[in-house]
């Protein structure tokens, strides 16, 4: 116990909380872009799958990561579009067209590695490229904060760079504003001149971007390979975290590392030698009650204004 | 020849045809003797009474969690629970077959609804939290999967493992708790009557009571249903708690139809394959009979084929989630049933 709570307290731990941090915070930009412009992404543990497939394979084969990683968010964009394509033109209803994407990227994804590397399981036989670590000059010799912040992979910071990329984007551009208002009501930016389908395709693009991006992390820098199934829910952890973060970006990103948090600390736990499997679970039960204190906060909230409004009525009359 | 009110069934058809061709084109780029896999994907199935056997087999689980989420998806909830429940109910069913001493016929009915009950129990978690504060029923459903697997997989580990087995199985179960066998020669069994009773059941409840009904309005529109008086909480609640005991009846028929030890070591993954077959039947409990048929050929049809042949059988995924996107596209074929509505009514375009 002394072991763990010395560790808990390390700069280790607090490394390593931004380390499993990177890729749920990826999925929860995805979501978060898509859900402003009103079209939810449901896709994104399936995304990031393939992106994290594709970067393997690409970065074996051209011999540069990142080559690998261009493809892997080449593919990822790709699987944004056939999603944006079958939902805004067929009509497909979005869930239903999230669970397929899904669907395909587990079994998919296994059927490709299998042809490419005769194995089913991982893609130990292929020599994939990895993305470099970086240690950033003055941060890291700050005593404490040093050890923190630098040495990350660099997607790491590419992601907290995108924190700040996508809230000046919603916050200060047109298409931000566009978005925005089309997640609002979509026909009254339609009556104002808004391409409603144009917009909410190209936010699923961006949304694609960012799982992709979290997609080649997984398998080129959190680890060097590829297995089967490696996401392991954290699109979903993604999206439970925009939810939580009430849709708004800084909220999104404190979300996302509260889950880094519950994951590194399940890691953690594994010095105490409690059963492995019931401290794996640990990232999604924080996930569940986090999304319940946020929805019966939520729903309270809503009562309240409706009492409110209520008495108003009737001090009125 | 076509008329426009059989439109949605001739689009179901046209949407396995196309899945079907693309199979081919798979097949065709990665097999070395394309037209030998073709053969053995759609002929194998049915080359054998064993094979039928099997089809027959895979299809039962598919009808239950393909019932149970037809359920769900007609109250508009998309829950994929189903899953982790299937797992946990074969923990329960399988803890009750080892370790209860009964007579032959109480024991795997005991065990069946212990497991059942389980499933209840753990489907109205998310329910009511989605019911009472409209949590995303969707994220928590997949998250109970992973918290249940981890749950179910230390029980198997730590309470259940049988040490003297090889692989990580559980003791073996009493065979009075096991499903008997219907048809010799295969290893169909007493799970196919109970989910066929199963499946007339739903489909009265939900065409002809009055609480179908409401489930029904719930689905179509919830705030018109809650206007209209109906407790929309109650009826999802309700709705959940009957999709879990599907799923946990599925789970718990799965284990003592099929194993004599317990040894899911992951997911077995019939619950998300629910979501398809609920697809496939377009929410009606009674297709779900053919849906699930038709899944289960394809899957043993991939399985033969990667036996037999040099394409792996998750060549089966790529096609599930084109079935899924164009089954479940409005637009898809829709300029065809306009052109038969013109045609009936005699507008000439």
């Amino acid at each position: 116990m002394n072991n763990f709570m010395h560790l808990l307290f390390s700069t280790d731990f607090a490394f390593s909380v931004l380390r499993v941090m990177t890729p749920i915070l990826f999925a929860a930009l995805g979501a978060l872009i898509s859900n402003k412009a009103g079209i939810v992404n449901i896709g994104l543990e399936g995304t990031m799958l393939v992106a994290a497939l594709t970067g393997v394979i690409t970065s074996a084969y051209s011999g540069s990561a990142w080559v690998g990683l261009l493809c892997a968010v080449l593919s990822g964009v790709i699987i944004a579009a056939l999603l944006g394509f079958f939902t805004l033109k067929f009509k497909t209803h979005i869930i239903l067209g999230g669970i397929a994407v899904n669907m395909f990227a587990s079994g998919g994804t296994v059927f490709i590695l299998y042809l490419v590397s005769g194995d089913k399981g991982a893609s130990t036989s292929l020599k994939s490229g990895v993305l470099p670590n970086l240690h950033i000059p003055l941060i890291q010799d700050i005593p404490v904060l040093g050890p923190i912040l630098s040495g990350h992979n660099v997607l790491t910071y590419v992601s907290l760079v995108a924190v700040a990329g996508l809230y000046y984007l919603l916050a200060k551009t047109p298409l931000g504003l566009q978005i925005r208002a089309v997640g609002e009501n979509p026909k009254a930016a339609q009556s104002v001149g808004v391409k409603v389908n144009r917009i909410q395709f190209i936010s699923l693009l961006i949304s694609g971007f960012f799982a992709s991006l979290g997609g080649a992390y997984m398998s080129m820098g959190y680890l060097s390979l590829f297995t089967r199934d490696m996401t392991a829910g954290r699109g979903w952890i993604g999206i439970a975290a925009e939810a939580v973060g009430r849709s708004t970006t800084i909220g999104t990103f404190l979300s996302a590392l509260l889950f880094g948090a519950a994951d590194a600390l399940a890691n953690a736990l594994q010095i105490l030698k409690l059963p492995a499997e019931l401290i794996g679970t640990t990232p999604y039960i924080v996930t569940v009650i986090a999304l319940m204190v946020y929805a019966i906060s939520e729903s309270k909230k809503k009562k309240r204004k409706l009492t409110k409004a209520k008495l108003k009525e009737t001090k009125s009359s | 020849m076509f008329k426009a009110k059989h439109f949605e069934k001739i689009r179901t058809l046209a949407v396995i045809l196309i899945s079907l061709l693309l199979t081919f084109v798979i097949i065709a780029f990665v097999s070395d003797n394309p037209l030998y896999t073709i053969a053995v994907f759609l002929f194998e199935p049915i080359s054998s009474v064993s094979h039928i056997g099997n089809v027959v087999e895979m299809a039962i689980p598919l009808m239950f969690t393909g019932l149970s989420v037809v359920l769900l998806f007609r109250t508009n909830m998309f829950n994929l629970g189903a899953e982790g429940i299937f797992y946990f109910a074969g923990i329960v069913a399988s803890t009750i077959a080892i370790h209860v001493t009964m007579s032959a016929w109480f024991h795997p009915i005991l065990a069946i609804l212990a497991g059942a009950i389980t499933g209840a129990l753990l489907s109205a978690i998310p329910g009511i939290l989605k019911a009472k504060w409209n949590v995303n029923e969707l994220v928590t459903s997949l998250m109970f999967n992973s918290i249940l697997f981890g749950i179910g997989l230390y029980f198997l580990n730590y309470k259940l493992r049988d040490p003297q087995a090889f692989a990580n199985s559980s003791y073996k179960m009493q065979p009075s708790a096991l499903l008997h066998n219907l048809i010799p020669g295969t290893r169909i069994h007493t799970g196919l009557i109970l989910v066929i009773i199963s499946i007339i059941v739903v489909h009265y409840f939900v065409y002809r009571t009055k609480w179908g009904y409401e489930l029904r309005m719930t689905g179509s529109n919830r705030s018109f249903a809650e206007y209209s008086g109906i407790n929309t909480t109650k009826v999802i609640i309700i709705v959940h708690l009957i999709a879990g005991f599907l799923a946990g009846m599925g789970g718990s028929v799965e284990v003592l139809g099929m194993y004599t030890r317990f040894q899911w070591t992951a997911l077995p993954g019939y619950g998300l394959d629910g979501a398809l077959v609920a697809l496939l039947a377009k929410n009606n409990p009674l297709s779900v009979i053919g849906a699930a048929l038709f899944l289960a050929y394809i899957r043993i049809g991939a399985n033969q084929m990667s036996i037999l042949s040099d394409v792996p059988s998750e060549m089966i995924s790529i096609i599930q989630a084109v079935i899924i996107l164009l089954i479940s596209a409005e637009q898809f074929l829709k300029f065809w049933k306009t052109r038969m509505l013109l045609k009936e009514a005699g507008i000439r375009e």
